[in-house]
């Protein structure tokens, strides 16, 4: 597993308070891992800050899964 | 309409003195100080280094990790001491109507370290706003009652009064009166306040309105005596269950005490000074005793303000003497701050289980770290001192004063 990968894993289980297991890549937040619309914006801001990249709104509507995440920071992140 | 009768079913708290309601009052009975160094953050460079914080406090003993983080401690404390209220009071809500549950809580500031700590992040950054999306839910005053229904699912009404160091005692009031006239069944009452932080000390600092006895916390608070300096800043959370006395009855619970009556008023004096002549803080208190329906010398014990500040100790007692006459040297006054430190939005409340616990066992705490009194006081006066008294308590009644002028005094009888 990539860097990334365990990065963006690592964030998710902090900020959801889940299980490592449960972060798949298939994995919705909103329905499998019980994160709110305000838990969505922190995760994402989270994920700015660690990888120093800014997501824009439309950009981060899109990211709804824990695979979508990993392969958005891998294209932007420097 | 008849007015129905209202009483008090369970208690909660969480605070310098203990995380339950038994271990704050062993501690209440016996004297102890819950004074000490601040932890929560550096003070080195503050007038005042100490405060009566809550110790040894671990929320993860109380919440998951992910919910800790989208409370603010004010919030955290609501929660910890309604839950014990609600299981001492024995309701079990699945055989209630929610509905008619509700709860009004009180918080004089809110999630003041949450305001600080994103106002401190967007200072020191380059102008980039990233505020967390939590930060207005966590920190606006009236989360920490809202946490309270939503965890139980409690439908009926619910708001939080704001009234500075009187605003759970305003809680108790509204609580009783919505019962009295039949909006409720239960009211889930109470306060929570954590400001022991950086600006909460720093700004009660450059009032001068806190003790910096810094080479002797525990004696810091002293209300009445004439070496007093200021008060003694405090943290947590008090919850009294408000129901009424028909429904307690049905469902076999125990009652501890009447809230008989409840009353409040203003100063419209001085943003922070109290009127010096306590005419407001006399009549909040006839009031109250009159809204109980009770006379003057039915009042056996009165728990006080007191907060240990230069004018305050001196226009109370000034206030009960006018209100009570003669009978003010035949009653118990007595201060809990002494010990508790001042814990602003949730005094009220905690002070209000102070008489309950008065009134349930006959025993007036007392007002510790006495030695010489303010010459500008009645010593005819019985402050009780330095030693809990056990004495026939029928009626207590507590006083509460914020800044602004808002006074309340709430009645609680046998």
């Amino acid at each position: 597993m990539s860097d990334i990968q365990n990065r963006v894993k690592a964030i998710i289980v902090d900020k959801l308070g889940v299980d490592e297991s449960e972060v798949t890549p298939g994995a919705t937040f909103t329905n499998d891992l019980g994160a709110d619309s305000l838990d969505t914006v922190e995760l994402i801001m989270e994920l700015e800050k660690e990888f120093n990249i800014t997501i824009p709104d439309d950009q981060a509507e899109k990211i709804a899964t824990v695979g979508d995440a990993i392969a958005y920071v891998e294209a932007n992140a420097q | 309409m008849n007015l129905k009768r209202v009483v008090i079913t369970g208690l909660g708290t969480i605070n310098p003195l203990g995380h339950n309601v038994p271990e704050f009052w062993e501690n209440l009975k016996a004297g102890v100080s819950g004074a000490g160094p601040i932890t929560r953050f550096d003070a080195s460079k503050f007038r005042t280094q100490f405060a009566c914080e809550v110790k040894n406090y671990e929320p993860t003993e109380y919440f998951d990790r992910k919910d800790v983080r989208k409370m603010d401690l004010y919030s955290q404390f609501a929660l910890i001491c309604s839950r014990e209220a609600v299981k001492d009071a024995g309701l079990d809500f699945s055989q209630e109507n929610r509905k008619r549950i509700g709860v009004i809580w009180g918080a004089g500031i809110g999630g003041l370290d949450t305001f600080y700590e994103e106002c401190k992040t967007f200072a020191l950054g380059d102008g980039t706003p990233r505020f967390n999306p939590f930060f207005i839910p966590k920190m606006i005053a009236n989360m920490g009652g809202a946490m309270i229904a939503i965890e139980e699912g409690l439908k009926g009404p619910n708001y939080t009064t704001v009234s500075a160091c009187a605003s759970s005692a305003h809680s108790l009031v509204d609580a009783l009166n919505l019962i009295r006239l039949g909006k409720a069944d239960v009211i889930i009452a109470g306060g929570s306040e954590a400001a022991i932080t950086p600006p909460g000390v720093g700004g009660f600092n450059s009032m001068k309105a806190l003790s910096t006895r810094n080479d002797d916390p525990k004696t810091a608070s002293r209300p009445f005596d004439a070496d007093r300096d200021g008060f003694v800043i405090g943290e947590g959370g008090a919850c009294l269950i408000v129901e009424e006395y028909e429904h307690a009855v049905k469902r076999g619970a125990h009652i501890y005490a009447e809230l008989a009556g409840g009353a409040s008023n203003c100063d419209a004096y001085h943003m922070t000074a109290p009127d010096p002549n306590g005419e407001g803080a006399a009549d909040v208190m006839l009031l109250a005793v009159e809204d109980a329906g009770l006379n003057t010398k039915d009042v056996d014990y009165i728990n006080v303000h007191g907060t240990s500040t230069g004018l305050g100790d001196v226009a109370e007692p000034k206030a009960i003497q006018k209100a009570f006459g003669e009978h003010a040297y035949e009653l118990n006054i007595s201060s809990t701050k002494s010990m508790t430190g001042h814990l602003l939005g949730a005094a009220g409340a905690l002070e209000a289980i102070a008489c309950v616990l008065a009134v349930k066992n006959n025993i007036v705490p007392p007002t510790i770290n006495f030695s010489n009194l303010d010459p500008e006081l009645d010593p005819k006066l019985n402050f009780t001192f330095n030693k809990a008294q056990e004495k026939e308590i029928n009626v207590a009644i507590s006083n509460t004063f914020g800044f602004g002028g808002h006074n309340a005094c709430v009645v609680f009888k046998k």
